[in-house]
């Protein structure tokens, strides 16, 4: 009789974990390409080819890669900081939604008085202040009432979700289509601007700022300090004298901030309309990302350009192959499930022992 | 067979948890009608081997023999038939049933349960080994030393011949130790055989026949108690010679730290949890605290450090320059920002007083880390003071950046106690200092409180250990239900006044 035996690693050189990863991505290739073949009987490496061109295919493809991995890195840098104070905030899809809501009544309103300098400014500030708005509501009463903020920010995904719908009434475009439609499509006013030629540039500006910024700010500064400890126990926090309340609403004010930002650069900067389904479900796909990175930043980037890719991705064997979409949902869950499953290998060591079968008998 | 006499025999017993070897080809017999004290460190694997007799785990190598007869033991079932009985540090009642009930619970039974039986049946266990226990009594009702003694009559209801105590004495005043003891050798009497889990030494030298003892899983050797002191059995347990000796300085310039008047803490459920304390603690003593665990020694400390909301009285402090101020009002952080240097070693290291994820210099940051208008963090001065208390108290570790959790407890101990009287305290509150910590440890921190006490610091110490609190402290203060029912002079008194006051308003309130 053989049995097997799981214990913890104590650690593992940097290289060796890197190696253990690479071949989960390469074994997940493999068993992808069995699955193309098994279901649709297409050649694999033309689904990956297309997959492929469909995200860095041309130029245009490129940036639109990169602008989508961007935001869903926004979305992730601002759900960070309140995971690390182990604060569930799922409710990043709201605090986009509002900050993109805000934004796009700026555009709206505003169309009429100011020039794009100073809506600009406007629409970032309001949407910041949105988000936080709808960050800090479950965090005052998690804080003072120890509610459940995982149910809490759910939640509070659908009051923004009905505050759109509410809104789109208002500012629907052409009347009768229940949509908004591209706002101030003609004047570009509100529009983000090119930044030296590129269209995104900006974007690619405020995103890599943030990663770096945030990196710090929870390495480096007082407060990130404060938000490990809050997250690692609270009796800690409580026992050398911070004020858990204060570094909660805190904590997510910035998280809530950032994430409406995010929706400020998605109305802005990408779609220039506001719909329910403007967060697009980013709000959930960034926690997959912050989690994945284990909170660093940088490795955040990786992440959201890899899932964004392979969404471009499906479309574009979606139309070249006329399969599903769900079809590279498919290999997207496979690369993922192999990528989760060698953090397993990387944590884990696992001994084969043989036991001699004694006949031991009462 | 010469193995008769022999109740158990354990042979070259080995048991793997992961790389850590808990027991190493231990060898252990037991006679028939002896009292068998294991002796041995936290983490020697004395309850790793007791739990492979009781069927909780299953050796990967060795053999068992009970009554000379090998035998396989797969779950505390098999266990129970050869009539093996373990009593666990932690018991297993049902709260809301009797005595009698729970002493009965899980065994098989006819359709018509007759409880006059089974109440005969237990009287007779009791008044044969001098127990004292109603069975009608329900478990909510009793204190932990008669719900120690339904523990005891289950497994011998069921017909055990061996017991096993875990650790028994350790929630127990030292008036219901020596009535346990007294038990103990009645059923030795009997025939039957004992093992008793301790690290206490004076209790192994009064109650057993031979010792055994573990040190880091290993067998080391049995002797015969009436052959052993504390000084050679301690030497067989540490491995080198130990002074077991605390230097216990007398007080001088004493100066009032501390004034507690009338301070009164009451938990979520609304019971008084302290009531109405009132005492002072001097800069240049120790004042120790003692009590049965759950007494109102955590409410009083924390509610000195601000963490514990009072709802009466006040807790004036009185600094070295300047006028007394009242904390009892004050939280952690307001007592933080009044730069009052108060210090405290709680109970629960990892989950209060250090975070476990974090390595040495992020928790040596824990106090310090608001200091300064600087919006970062200043990781050169804790690293610094990581490096000097790593190299000042021994600490064992790979370096500053180990995260604290993977050291073993006396280290994180050092860790912690050595922050905390690095920033120059004039209280320093420590909570259980020496719980879970080898003896060589144990008397670094003995020393270390001393040191502070010789600089002027007001030192305040929980303890659990009453032979310990003697030779450590100048004044001992019991707590009993929340309540302070004695200081003493712990220079003259004695063990049994102290135990009398632990247990001084619980009985005053039986009366009423």
């Amino acid at each position: 009789m053989s049995s097997i035996h799981i214990s913890k690693r104590d650690g593992m050189p940097f290289a060796k974990a890197l190696m253990i990863r690479l071949i989960g991505v390469l074994l997940s290739l493999v068993v992808c390409a069995v699955v193309i073949v098994a279901l649709t009987k297409l050649n694999p490496v033309e689904v990956y080819k297309a997959i492929f061109s469909g995200a860095v295919g041309t130029s245009r493809r490129t940036w639109v890669t990169i602008r989508d991995s961007l935001i869903l890195l926004c979305v992730a840098i601002g759900l960070t900081p309140a995971f690390k104070m182990r604060f569930w905030n799922i409710g990043a899809e709201g605090q986009v939604l509002m900050g993109g809501c805000v934004s796009a009544a700026v555009m709206i309103y505003g169309a009429d008085h100011f020039g794009t300098a100073q809506l600009i400014p406007m629409m970032v500030v309001g949407s910041i202040a949105a988000g936080m708005i709808w960050g800090l509501i479950p965090a005052f009463f998690k804080a003072h009432w120890n509610t459940n903020e995982t149910l809490f920010t759910l939640m509070m995904n659908y009051v923004a979700m009905q505050i759109i719908t509410f809104c789109i009434v208002f500012w629907e475009n052409p009347a009768g289509s229940n949509t908004v439609g591209i706002i101030n499509s003609k004047t570009k006013l509100g529009w983000l601007p090119a930044l030296s030629g590129l269209t995104y540039g900006w974007i690619v500006v405020v995103v890599l700022f943030l990663t770096v910024a945030m990196f710090g700010y929870l390495k480096y500064s007082k407060q990130g300090y404060e938000i490990s400890v809050v997250g690692e126990s609270e009796n800690t926090a409580k026992y050398v004298g911070i004020n858990v309340k204060k570094v909660i609403m805190r904590t997510m004010a910035l998280s809530g901030a950032i994430c409406g930002l995010a929706g400020f650069i998605i109305v802005s900067g990408s779609s220039h309309t506001i719909s329910t389904s403007t967060a697009g479900g980013r709000g959930f796909t960034a926690i997959i990302v912050a989690w994945l990175s284990k909170f660093n930043t940088f490795t955040m980037v990786v992440i959201s350009f890899f899932l964004v890719f392979m969404e471009q991705g499906a479309g574009q064997i979606a139309s070249q192959f006329n399969l599903n979409e769900n079809a590279s949902e498919v290999i997207t869950g496979i690369i993922l499930f192999f990528i989760l499953g060698s953090e397993f290998f990387v944590n884990y060591k696992i001994q084969f022992k043989k036991k001699e079968e004694g006949g031991h008998t009462k | 067979m010469a193995a008769q006499d022999n109740a158990i025999e354990l042979k070259n017993i080995t048991k793997r948890f992961g790389s850590v070897v808990a027991n190493d080809k231990v060898c252990l017999t037991v006679k028939k009608g002896e009292i068998l004290s294991i002796l041995g460190e936290n983490g020697s694997g004395k309850t790793t081997l007791m739990n492979m007799l009781s069927g909780i785990y299953f050796p990967d190598e060795g053999e068992i023999y009970v009554d000379g007869k090998e035998v396989t033991i797969a779950s505390p079932k098999d266990s129970f038939a050869l009539g093996i009985g373990m009593i666990h540090q932690h018991f297993k009642l049902v709260d809301v049933l009797t005595a009698a009930e729970n002493i009965i619970l899980g065994l098989p039974g006819k359709e018509v349960l007759k409880m006059d039986e089974v109440r005969k049946k237990i009287k007779g266990l009791v008044d044969k080994y001098g127990f004292d226990l109603d069975p009608d009594q329900k478990i909510y009702e009793m204190s932990v030393s008669q719900k120690q003694t339904v523990e005891i009559i289950k497994v011998l209801y069921r017909g055990a011949n061996i017991l096993i105590l875990d650790e028994p004495t350790a929630v127990l005043t030292p008036q219901e130790t020596e009535k346990l003891f007294a038990v103990l050798r009645n059923m030795r009497a009997d025939g039957r055989s004992i093992i008793i889990i301790t690290h206490k030494l004076h209790e192994v030298l009064s109650l057993s026949d031979r010792v055994a003892i573990l040190r880091k899983g290993k067998y080391i050797g049995t002797v015969e108690t009436k052959d052993a002191t504390s000084e050679s059995l301690t030497e067989m347990m540490v491995g080198q010679k130990v002074d077991l000796d605390i230097k216990r300085s007398a007080p001088k310039d004493l100066t009032r730290r501390l004034l507690v008047q009338d301070l009164t803490c009451v938990n979520p459920e609304n019971v008084m949890t302290l009531n109405h304390a009132t005492f002072s603690a001097y800069g240049g003593e120790i004042l120790g605290i003692a009590g049965v665990a759950g007494s109102g020694q955590k409410e009083l400390l924390e509610a000195i450090a601000g963490l514990e909301r009072t709802t009466e009285g006040s807790v004036m402090y009185y600094p070295p320059e300047g006028i007394g101020i009242d904390l009892a009002t004050k939280d952690a952080t307001e007592i933080r920002n009044l730069g009052i240097h108060l210090s405290f070693v709680p109970e629960d290291r990892l989950g209060m007083g250090l975070v476990g994820s974090m390595d040495i210099t992020d928790n040596m940051m824990l106090r310090g880390y608001n200091n300064g208008r600087n919006f970062f963090v200043d990781r050169n001065t804790p690293k610094k003071l990581a490096e000097d208390l790593i190299r000042r108290l021994e600490i064992v570790t790979p370096g500053t950046t180990t995260p604290v959790r993977r050291l073993s407890g006396g280290n994180v101990q050092k860790v912690l106690v050595g922050r905390e009287i690095s920033s120059n305290p004039t209280v320093l509150m420590v909570a259980y200092p020496v719980r879970g910590l080898d003896i060589n440890s144990s008397y670094t921190i003995y020393n270390l409180l001393n040191e502070q006490k010789e600089k002027g610091v007001a030192v305040i110490c929980v303890g659990e250990d009453l032979d310990v609190l003697l030779e450590l402290c100048d004044r001992i203060l019991v707590l009993c239900g929340g309540s302070i029912s004695g200081i003493v002079d712990a220079r003259t008194t004695t063990k049994e006044e102290i135990g009398l006051l632990m247990t001084k308003t619980g009985k005053e309130k039986k009366d009423e």
